[in-house]
């Protein structure tokens, strides 16, 4: 079946796409390269027309849900729509072919760019210093723990070896704290999705380097108790690091700076929009409050006097913690960012925070209203907000994974599942603010409806999904018996 | 319900150890397996490792979890479950026979009084 | 408003069913003090898309017209028609990872066949789905291979100074708070490759792992063979990193020495992904099979589905840091999707006859552009090592004046050693399959003005 083949098995020896390659050369042209350095055989790389190229892998992109194509509510993804316009101007022939270490004069016009943007992050997360660096979300992650603990280090302050991680974070959190070599010493959250202050207290000391939270939390409630815990934090000597996952929520509306964090990041490929691409490439940029301004990863874009652009890098900026990539992280990304934020301007900006938590509250209490159990039904919704179906569960055996593998017959991408970890069977469902009423109310009717079928026929939820290029996959087989690439 | 075996001793932690001629075989619970799901993976101890009573000594991995193994005894690691390296799946079906973790030869027997009977632990799990 | 759907009638129609009177009642949570309004007067008003694509293609135009033969690490190629149209349908650009298997198959399948090509470049066991770049990957390499020597207690690796050193760099960064230590290898001043005599004086000593650069940052290649056996001699693992242009005719790591490399990596930008200021670019790892539980980041397993029909999906999760948190292989949550897609179209347009005729004329070029260069009074080649596509020339003036002379001819002329080096009057030059004869006389010609 065709539908099924590798491009491997398509191959034929002696096949090529012969115009998309220079033509062959004479070998006494390589006859610098030592023989014993070249290889004995050619690589097994398919041998294939440029239509068969172009037919699988378009045949292949037809088998994926998309945001181009459906409703995708991943929570804490912040699927949202990705502008056209940004993609064609990021490839602009002057930026495509530029490269990374073409000189200033023949780099103005990326910089400035690059410049801007800096500053209208700076902007909208109220911090006093933006690098546009990490080039995703973790490697922001990383960056914003390893300025904290440079900024420790420098004051000699070598005791604190703990960061505070709340229960209810994404894994990344502590696993980046280990990477900047601190111990993790998590602190629970409470029944209405806040954070624990009292344990939270008791938990800073000395020891204490920093906290990591998103606000809103992964909970997809906002944390109302947040200047008290940067309080604590502060007066036990640590810093406060803001993990941008949800910054969806607030943009425009209240500012991480104005909250107490000294250091954050940024999912450009969330809050502005920029491309997922199957899992990336995203770009995660950090702001810093005043104190660790000395620490912001390079290359930076700087201006001078005269109005003209410039690099900052390690040599001017010997505190920095340094390069996170070869050269500057993921520029593409940050043109297509470049382009959302001059889209929306001031007023664009304001309305993404007011529009996400309005299509989130409304959506939420839609979906209540057609049976759906709340996992805080007591607070408002941020830009995000948690069902459970532990009920469900316990009494038809139908789990959060049936129903979401049973709302892609619906032709809707299922939301998070089991995330956060602390709620059972539960969905993070994040809709986002490019999301029509109609489309709210689609999902709300294919909710109703499997809910529906799981009081009704539930070994038929437990078997979906059925309308998909493969029906469930054997996990199990997959782990066990390694097939990682493929052999003839 | 899971089987506990009265003849065993186990850890809060869900491993169990049988002592014999003063070598402890460690594996864990019936109730942890069937918590874990199918096994996929399970990474050991190298012979010869000294451990103490609570060191972790290897892992368990279904396809969405993996769970630390604590030693519950303290000693030499003298012989390892090799056969778990193609048949994790052993620790599913035979949690108390064929699949067993590592042995240790044990360096203080006094140790085993600090693990639960079968009837301690069964009252751990009823009140988890 | 951009992007936003709502007419009013909706809004109202939305807040009633909240219960909520205004869209402002939806923030009632956070402290009144707290909020942001009017504090975001430095953003300048909304743009039309007319408007922005005509700002963003001035700034464009401003960086274009230049002739460049810089690479140290990046580098032009022609990039077929085909990549780019099908990498950015809007099946692939607008997907997320692939955590719903059954409605992901078009980027899983894919990802597969990245992985396997990958393999075939590199003469690997297993490739993982791509991580940023070829900088950060190695750095992930050097803690994977702390992981894997189960032989060795050390935390520190060795480097070769000849080693880009922006991937020492970043490395660097990225590893030096977990108390790992990269010592730094000499390189022969003749010959411009990393000779067994340095590595003498670490004989019988604990390292984890010894990178090895084919081709190195000068372009010189290096005697893969010894160096891998030499490592493998003293319990050390080796780390390959390559240029998978390269690997259409040289080597392939998995067969260096008599056991080959154990870990893998590279810039897999060449495989046509653009320039684009550096990024975004993707960097590809590769390790033996006994070591891919120590590998980070995504890996993508062919399986069956219940009625017994060919899937795949993310696999060998449990090392990953959605579930093991703080003892995760590493913090890396996705791949580089969108790079890694093209690079995989790429490649299966080029197969094998294709990337090997790319390689050919780049080294050729290359060799054509050096023996142009060297003509001139007082340039020179500055080692003898045999090199793929890039080298190093030694100028009779500084090389960052030189550099930038001839950039006011619009001839980018490579990337000075004098910062990196302390070779005040070296600059690295680099031709592809993409210069013309033309343009490697347009270049000669600049020089030799500049150096008249």
């Amino acid at each position: 079946m065709s539908e099924t083949q590798l491009i491997f098995q398509l191959s034929h020896p002696g096949r090529s796409a012969t115009s998309q390659a220079p033509k062959a050369l004479s070998d006494d042209k390589l006859s610098a390269i030592p023989a014993h350095l070249r290889r004995k055989e050619k690589p097994g790389l398919p041998e294939v027309s440029e239509m068969q190229v172009v037919r699988h892998y378009t045949n292949l992109s037809s088998k994926n849900f998309a945001i181009d194509k459906q409703f995708y509510p991943l929570g804490s993804c912040t699927m949202k729509y990705n502008p056209r316009g940004a993609n064609r101007a990021a490839m602009l022939p002057g930026f495509l072919n530029r490269h990374p270490l073409a000189p200033e004069s023949h780099s103005q016009g990326f910089l400035s760019c690059m410049f801007e943007l800096q500053n209208f992050l700076k902007e909208v997360t109220g911090m006093k210093g933006v690098s546009l660096a990490p080039m995703a979300g973790a490697q922001g992650e990383f960056a914003g723990v390893a300025m904290i603990r440079a900024y420790h280090d420098a004051r000699g302050d070598d005791g604190r070896t703990e960061i505070l991680i709340p229960n209810a974070a994404h894994g990344t959190n502590p696993a980046t704290a280990v990477m900047c070599g601190y111990k993790v010493r998590e602190v629970p959250v409470g029944p209405d999705g806040d954070v624990d202050l009292e344990a939270l207290k008791a938990a800073c000391g000395p020891q204490t380097a920093g906290l990591m939270m998103t606000n809103p939390s992964t909970c997809g409630v906002f944390e109302r108790q947040i200047e008290d815990i940067a309080k604590a934090v502060h007066e036990a000597g640590g810093l406060l690091y803001y993990d941008g996952a949800n910054l969806n929520a607030i943009l425009g509306k209240v500012r991480p700076g104005d909250m107490g964090f000294d250091v954050i990041h940024m999912n450009l490929h969330k809050t502005f929009a920029t491309p997922h691409g199957g899992g990336g490439p995203g770009a995660g940029p950090v702001g810093v409050s005043e104190r660790l301004l000395p620490y912001l990863p390079t290359p930076m874009a700087g201006q001078r006097d005269d109005g003209s652009y410039h690099w900052i890098d390690t040599d001017t900026l010997s505190t920095s913690i340094g390069h996170l990539s070869a050269f500057m992280g993921n520029a593409g990304v940050l043109l297509r960012a470049y382009f959302y934020a001059r889209s929306l301007g001031r007023e664009g900006m304001i309305r993404v925070g007011e529009f996400s938590t309005l299509a989130a509250n409304y959506l939420l209490k839609r979906l209540e209203a057609v049976g759906c159990t709340a996992a805080y039904p007591d607070r408002r919704a941020s830009h995000e907000f948690i069902l459970t179906f532990a009920k469900e569960a316990k009494e038809l055996g139908v789990t959060a994974m049936d129903i979401a593998k049973r709302l892609l017959d619906y032709n809707q991408h299922a939301p998070t599942t089991y995330f956060p970890l602390l709620v059972p069977e539960c969905f993070l469902i994040e809709p986002t603010e490019t999301e029509s009423k109609e489309a709210l109310d689609e999902f709300v009717d294919a909710m109703a409806a499997i809910l529906e079928e799981a009081r009704n026929e539930p070994d038929m939820v437990k078997e979906a999904p059925f309308t998909q290029p493969v029906r469930r996959l054997d996990d199990v087989k997959a782990a066990r018996e390694l097939d990682l690439a493929w052999s003839e | 319900m899971s089987e506990i075996p009265a003849e065993l001793r186990y850890a809060a932690s869900h491993e169990w150890a049988k002592v014999e001629g003063g070598v402890a075989t460690v594996g864990i619970s019936d109730h942890a397996q069937d918590a874990m799901g199918d096994l996929v993976y399970v990474e050991l101890p190298e012979v010869g490792q000294v451990v103490a009573a609570g060191d972790e000594t290897g892992v368990v991995e279904s396809v969405k979890a993996a769970s630390d193994i604590y030693s519950p005894v303290s000693g030499e690691i003298v012989e390892i479950n090799e056969a778990l390296e193609d048949e994790p799946e052993l620790v599913n079906n035979v949690p108390y026979e064929g699949g067993w973790l590592f042995k240790v030869q044990l360096s203080d027997e006094g140790e085993l009084d600090n693990l639960l009977t079968a009837d301690q632990y069964q009252a751990q799990i009823d009140s988890e | 408003m951009p992007y936003i759907p709502h007419t009013p009638d909706d809004v109202r129609a939305m807040l009633d069913a909240i219960g909520a009177d205004s869209i402002e009642d939806l923030f009632d949570e956070i402290p009144a003090h707290l909020k942001a309004a009017g504090k975001l007067d430095a953003l300048p008003e909304g743009l039309s898309e007319m408007e922005v694509t005509r700002l963003m293609s001035e700034r464009a135009a401003q960086d274009a017209g230049a002739v460049s033969f810089i690479g140290a690490g990046a580098y032009q190629h022609h990039i077929p028609a085909a990549v780019w149209e099908i990498a950015t349908r809007g099946e692939f650009y607008t997907a997320y990872t692939p955590y719903q298997a059954e409605a992901s198959q078009g980027t899983l399948q894919v990802i597969y066949e990245f992985q396997t090509l990958m393999t075939r470049l590199t003469g690997m066991d297993v490739s993982n789905a791509s991580v940023y770049d070829g900088a950060s990957g190695l750095a992930e390499a050097v803690l994977m291979s702390l992981r894997a020597n189960r032989k060795s207690k050390s935390r520190k690796v060795l480097v070769p100074t000849a080693l880009n050193p922006r991937y020492t760099s970043a490395t660097q960064a990225i590893v030096e708070n977990q108390d790992v230590a990269l010592e730094r290898v000499g390189f022969d001043p003749a010959s411009g490759q990393t000779p067994l005599d340095v590595l003498k004086p670490y004989e019988g000593e604990d390292f984890a792992a010894l990178v090895i650069s084919q081709p190195n940052y000068f372009g010189s290649l290096e005697e893969v063979d010894a160096l891998t056996d030499w490592a493998h001699a003293n319990k050390m693992l080796v780390i390959g990193v390559v240029n998978p242009t390269s690997l259409a005719l040289l080597t392939p790591p998995g067969e260096w020495g008599t056991e080959g490399a154990d870990i893998v990596v590279g810039e897999g930008q060449p495989l046509g992904v653009p320039l684009s200021s550096g990024g975004p670019y993707f960097g590809f790892m590769c390790c033996k099979q006994k070591h891919v539980r120590q590998m980070p980041g995504r890996i993508i397993g062919r399986t069956v589905d219940m009625e017994g029909k060919q899937g795949f999906t993310l696999t060998l999760q449990a090392r990953e840091q959605h579930i093991r948190r703080s003892k995760a292989t590493s913090n890396i949550c996705t791949n580089q999707g969108l790079a890694m897609t093209a690079a995989t179209i790429y490649t299966s347009l080029l197969g094998p006859d294709g990337l090997g005729n790319v390689a050919a004329h780049c080294h050729a070029n290359t060799q054509a552009l050096a023996d142009k260069l060297t003509a001139i009074n007082g340039v020179e080649r500055a080692f003898t090592a045999p090199t793929f596509h890039e080298v190093v020339l030694t100028l009779p003036k500084p090389a960052d004046q030189v550099l930038a002379a001839l950039a006011e001819k619009d001839v980018l002329g490579g990337v000075s050693l004098a910062k990196d080096y302390g070779m005040a009057n070296a600059i690295l030059v680099n031709a592809t399959e993409v210069h013309s004869e033309g343009d490697l006389d347009l270049f000669a010609a600049a020089l030799k003005e500049v150096l008249a």
